[in-house]
Parts: structure tokens; C-alpha cells; sequence
């Protein structure tokens, strides 16, 4: 993984609350054995019509989603199935930040582990976030703050192995293979 | 004298490889590693790319079960897949368990079926177990005191490479259930009452762990639909500590201790229990008596209702949305709704017991003109153990469907779908926007509701179709 420290982008936001990873990615769309192409069923079901074109009251396919790769979600983003296809399909359709009050664990295990920041705020940063939308906002994870566009900080919380992992472009697999010592001498010992 | 454990903390501190610090998370050891076909094939690719082998194959149990058709294969012995990305998608898992060494329970095997009815079956989820698997719904092998728990892929070349995780200590929260429930009510409707309560993110960080009378009181079976639907409170997992119940279940199945072993195996199980001074972060109390028949009436898993009860208003444009999109009114009961499908089946209401109670219901009686019922075991031995009490007989004289064993309606990937605007009671765990297809409104139920609903052709109280005797 490549390292991540730093990242400036204007933010685009949908509102709701309990975001679940079938709206992220419906479940037709898992039947693929790759990783890739996932971004064009990102949000499919609210993205298109029933007809196939394209929503337009939709965000993502709003000008102004342009080359935004920060989304301030409402509380409780990713809840709902393991799929990792949904981290997938978001950094496949250009997000590398996702942002909110509520983060649910599967689903941020898995961003953080595909380096898409999943970065949980204070209700009220959140709420100023979800109030702005469009906003530039630096995003330094070595710092661990949220820079606005007057000059105000967010600081935030991260765990302290995924912000290593991040920064440092550690791979997690590779860590847990280094331990192979400790793992061989817990299966003697449990034998 | 040592501190009084939970049971999570014991199973936690039996899988430490390494214990967690400030900088880095526990390494945790994994017993069982549970794969379909869906969430493993970039996880095989990965260790293919990275040239490395599965550490612990013979801790492995893999099946099919998501992509897979439910209807026969033809007389040609072709099988009918909805695209042919799924049919690819499966033999993709037939070929990476060949060469990697894994024993697949496949189209072939009389030990198919929906990976957290089959793990249970054949004994392979055992107390005290640490178990993963791609795939949210794992917290199912908790009701057997286990530690299980959905992992994405990149976690599943995790295990697959080195039998470990990488993981923080998830919080307790103890869901405590005393009294007895009322005749007619059932684990799901327990399950949905209490992610009522708690939230669909209630459960966030946390661990459940389900006690008092009326959880000791369950089957194995109604333990693992209660621990099946913990993912839908946002918990890690759900666990149930195990006893005579979870004993008797196991006791003979072909992957369970034997002999000698077997009474090490119980000797140690029986530890397995939260002390009686141990302290949860969290305690959540709920009255058995309390519980009603319980069916959602929104697009997640936390907003459910009491059968007989009123919708209640929408308090925000997010449940003003939920409402729009589902065309339910709030200030009146579910009751009278009127139907399309019903669903009897998954990893939450898919096994014998299951069916049984939908059977039950339904014999004697006619699946209503206007709907189209499907019932759809959870794994080959479910089927056959149905078929061989005859509950085949009364689905298909009632007018419902009988399929082959599968994840099927649930996530509706193999084609088994509801279409747009169409209204399903179903006996799975998800009524997210479209999880059934696209448009598809969905009411979460029991086996026993969804019964009554596809008799009436509108959303019936299962304990009008009870009363006649028939009640057990």
C-alpha cells in the first residue's frame, strides 16, 4: 500500500443516516472475482433511474462531485454486511475520505485496510460538515487534524496501528507473517 | 483470587497469540475459517500474487452458497445460473479449493448448504472456538459460545496466510432476557424486539452477550437465530454460553469430539461461562412478556413493531424516506398489508426448525391467490430431514415452492428476487433498500408470521392461525 498523509479535496455530502453496504453496492454486483471496476455500481440503485440514466438529483452525478474524493455521510456509514467490495466500489468512483459521526467497525476495518480514510468526528464537527458542503478540507492524518477552509482545526481520533499502517504504507499481511514464530509456538502450546 | 471473566474475556485471552499494546492490535488466533464463494476468490488471488500457501487448510470449511441457483439442476444435470459471472464466481471457489488443498462441500456434497447452518450441523462451530468468516452473518456460531465474527476479504487472506487476525478488544454488552415468552412468539421476533430497543448501532464495538431464564430457555436452534441477527444491532458478534442444550446439540455430529475426547471437550465448555461478579460495559434488560409477533416496517432492522402495535410516526426526513419508500402509513398496525411474496428461509430462519413452524401454519391451509411463497432450506440436511417428515408435502400442497438449499431471497444474488414495489414478508435479516432487488420492499418476520401472511395475502398475526390446536 502506498503511504497516505496528507489529502486536500472539496467534499461532497449525502445526509443520511444508516448509509448500508447494499445502497453502496447491491448485492447483484458481487458476483465478480476481482477487485477492480466496482466504482460504475458504486450507489447504483440511487444513482440511476429505473430506466438507467442517470439521477440528477443524485450527488455523485452533480457537477460539483467532480473530482471530490471526500464524503461527509450521516451517522452510522457502512453499516450492515462485510463486503469489502463496498471500500472497493468507493476508491474505484474517486472517495478516499469518508467522514462522519459514526463509522460501523466492518466496514472502517475494511476502508482503512484498502488506505480509504474512515474518520469518525464529533457530532457537531459533523454536523458543521454535513451543513457545508462542497468545502475544501485538508485532511493531515500525521497531525491527526481536519484543516477548514477559515483556518479552523477537527482534530481526530484514529487507531494507532491503522494511522501507522496508513502513514507509513505498512502491509498488514506482511506484519502478521512476521510473527510467524509467536503463531507456530501458540499452536504447540494449544495442541 | 483471579478477576472475574466474561465470557468473551476468556475466549479472547485462550487466542492470544500476542496481546494488544497502545501501538499495535492483539494478534488473535483463529480456529475456523469459514468460505464461499463470494468474499474469498481476491483473497485466494492475493496469496497467489504474493506466492504464498494456506497456513491451516484442515481449519477451513468451505461451501456455496450465495450465488447459487435454488431450482434444480435439468436433466442434463445443468445448473441455472443467473449470469454468467455467478456460474464463473463458483467454479472459481471449485478450482482455488482444489489447488490450495481445501475440502469443498460443493454441488456434490450432502453436507452443502448456507455456511452458518452448515458449520453448526456437522459440529464443526464448538465452544470457545474463535471463528471468522467473509461474511457479517458469523456472529451465528455464537450461540455455541464461540467468538465468530464477519471479516472482509483482505482479513480472509489474513487467515488464510497466517490463521490470525489483527484485532482490538471489542467492548461487553450484556443483553439480559428473563421471563417467559408468550405462546406464538419465536427467537426472531426476541431478536427484532431488541434491536428495537438498542438500535441498529446499539450494538457498535460491542460484543452481545445474550443471558438470563428466557435465553437458557431457547433451543440451540432459536440461539442462533437471536446471535445471527447481532450484526443488525451493529455488534462484532453475539455469544450465548454454552450448557446441556448446546451439549445435546453437538454430541454425535461428525466433526464434534469423540469418546475420551468428547467429555475433555464438555469438561472444558463448562468453564465457559461469564463469572458471576464479571462486569460488562453495558447491561440492557428485556422482559420475555413484553415481547409481541415482530415485523419491521422500515428499511433497516431497527425499526420494527409489534405486530398488533401502531407504526409509529417519523420523527425525521430520514423515517418520513424509510416510510415513503416501504408505503407504509404510521399511526396503524401492520396488520392488513397487503402481500406479494413470502420468503421462508436464510442463515437467520432456514433450518428444520424453522420450517417446522412455518409447516405448521400452513397445513391444511392454501398460500392466498395473490402471493407467491418460496421456501428455501438452509442446507442439503435440512432439506432432507424436511422432506423425510413430510414438510415438502405440506409446502407444495399449500402452494408454496420448495428449492434447493441456498442464501437465496436473502441477498437475492442468484436470482431469486422481488420485483420493484413488490412487498416480501420474509424470515431473513436485512430490509435495507433493494437488499431483496431493486425496489423490493421488504418486512422483516418469523418463520410463524410469514406462514400466517401468505395464507391471509396481507400481514397476519401467526397467533390467529395458532389458536386451533396446532400450537406447540
Amino acid at each position: 500500500m502506498k503511504p497516505l498523509r496528507q489529502l486536500r479535496s472539496r467534499t461532497i455530502v449525502l445526509p443520511f443516516e444508516n448509509i448500508d453496504t447494499d445502497r453502496i453496492i447491491p448485492a447483484r454486483f458481487l458476483t465478480t472475482t476481482e477487485r477492480s471496476g466496482l466504482g460504475k455500481f458504486a450507489f447504483q440503485d440511487w444513482r440511476y433511474r429505473a430506466d438507467g440514466s442517470p439521477d440528477p438529483a443524485f450527488v455523485l452525478n452533480q457537477p460539483r462531485a467532480r473530482g471530490a474524493e471526500i464524503l461527509v455521510a450521516g451517522r452510522n456509514f457502512g453499516c450492515g454486511s462485510s463486503r469489502e467490495h463496498a471500500p472497493w466500489a468507493l476508491l474505484d468512483c474517486g472517495i478516499r475520505a469518508v467522514l462522519s459521526s459514526e463509522i460501523a467497525d466492518i466496514f472502517r476495518g475494511n476502508a482503512l485496510k484498502n488506505g480509504l480514510l474512515a474518520i469518525v468526528l464529533s457530532e457537531s464537527e459533523h454536523r458543521y460538515l454535513l451543513d457545508h458542503p462542497g468545502i475544501e478540507l485538508a485532511i493531515d492524518l500525521v497531525a491527526g487534524h481536519i484543516e477548514l477552509p477559515d483556518g479552523g482545526r477537527f482534530t481526530f481520533a484514529m487507531d494507532a496501528f491503522a494511522r501507522h499502517c496508513l502513514i507509513e504504507g505498512v502491509d498488514q499481511l506482511g506484519f502478521l507473517l512476521r510473527c510467524e514464530d509467536d503463531i507456530a509456538r501458540f499452536e504447540a502450546r494449544a495442541a | 483470587m483471579s478477576t472475574p471473566r466474561t465470557l468473551l474475556d476468556k475466549v479472547w485471552d485462550a487466542h492470544l497469540v500476542r496481546a494488544e499494546t497502545d501501538a499495535t492490535p492483539a494478534v488473535l488466533y483463529i480456529d475456523l475459517h469459514l468460505i464461499h464463494e463470494v468474499t474469498s476468490p481476491q483473497a485466494f488471488t492475493e496469496l497467489r500474487e504474493r506466492g504464498l500457501k494456506l497456513r491451516r487448510p484442515d481449519r477451513m470449511l468451505a461451501t456455496l452458497d450465495h450465488s447459487t441457483p435454488t431450482t434444480r439442476a435439468d436433466a442434463n444435470r445443468q445448473r441455472h445460473y443467473v449470469t454468467a459471472q455467478a456460474e464463473a464466481q463458483v467454479h472459481t471457489l471449485e478450482a482455488n479449493c482444489r489447488k490450495f488443498g481445501v475440502e469443498l462441500r460443493g454441488w456434490d456434497s450432502n453436507e452443502r448448504g448456507i455456511v452458518h447452518v452448515i458449520g453448526p450441523e456437522l459440529g464443526a462451530t464448538q465452544p470457545g472456538m474463535t471463528i471468522v468468516c467473509g461474511d457479517s452473518h458469523t456472529s451465528t456460531h455464537g450461540a455455541f459460545g464461540a467468538l465468530a465474527f464477519g471479516i472482509g476479504t483482505s482479513e480472509v487472506a489474513h487467515v488464510m496466510a497466517s490463521q490470525c487476525l489483527l484485532q482490538r478488544k471489542p467492548k461487553s454488552l450484556a443483553v439480559e432476557v428473563r421471563g417467559t415468552f408468550a405462546p406464538g412468539i419465536g427467537a426472531k421476533d426476541l431478536i427484532l424486539h431488541v434491536i428495537g430497543i438498542i438500535g441498529i448501532n446499539g450494538g457498535t464495538g460491542h460484543v452481545i452477550e445474550y443471558r438470563g431464564d428466557a435465553i437458557r430457555a431457547l433451543s440451540m436452534e432459536e440461539r442462533m437465530t437471536v446471535c445471527n441477527m447481532s450484526i443488525e444491532a451493529g455488534a462484532k458478534a453475539g455469544l450465548i454460553a454454552p450448557d446441556e442444550v448446546t451439549f445435546a446439540y453437538l454430541h454425535g455430529r461428525s466433526l464434534a469430539p469423540k469418546g475420551e475426547q468428547w467429555d475433555a471437550a464438555v469438561a472444558r465448555w463448562k468453564t465457559l461461562h461469564s463469572d458471576a461478579d464479571a462486569r460488562f460495559d453495558r447491561i440492557v434488560h428485556i422482559d420475555a412478556g413484553d415481547v409481541r409477533p415482530t415485523v419491521s416496517y422500515g428499511t433497516h432492522p431497527g425499526m420494527v413493531v409489534g405486530i398488533d402495535q401502531n407504526v409509529p410516526a417519523a420523527n425525521s426526513a430520514q423515517d418520513e424516506r424509510a416510510l415513503r419508500y416501504m408505503q407504509i402509513e404510521s399511526g396503524k398496525s401492520m396488520l392488513g398489508v397487503p402481500v406479494d411474496i413470502v420468503f421462508v428461509g436464510s442463515c437467520t430462519n432456514g433450518r428444520l426448525s424453522d420450517l417446522r413452524a412455518a409447516a405448521n401454519v400452513l397445513a391444511g391451509r392454501k398460500v392466498a391467490s395473490t402471493v407467491r411463497m418460496l421456501v428455501v432450506p438452509g442446507s442439503v440436511a435440512v432439506q432432507r430431514a424436511a422432506e423425510s417428515e413430510g414438510l415438502d408435502e405440506i409446502f407444495r400442497a399449500a402452494g408454496a415452492e420448495w428449492r434447493e438449499p441456498g442464501c437465496s431471497m436473502c441477498i437475492a444474488m442468484n436470482g431469486d428476487l422481488v420485483a420493484p414495489g413488490q412487498l416480501a414478508v420474509s424470515t431473513s435479516n436485512r430490509n435495507f433498500e433493494g437488499r431483496q432487488g431493486p425496489g423490493a420492499r421488504t418486512v422483516l418476520a418469523s418463520p410463524q408470521t410469514a406462514a400466517a401472511s401468505a395464507i391471509a395475502g396481507h400481514i397476519a398475526d401467526p397467533r390467529d392461525y395458532l389458536s386451533a390446536g396446532a400450537a406447540a
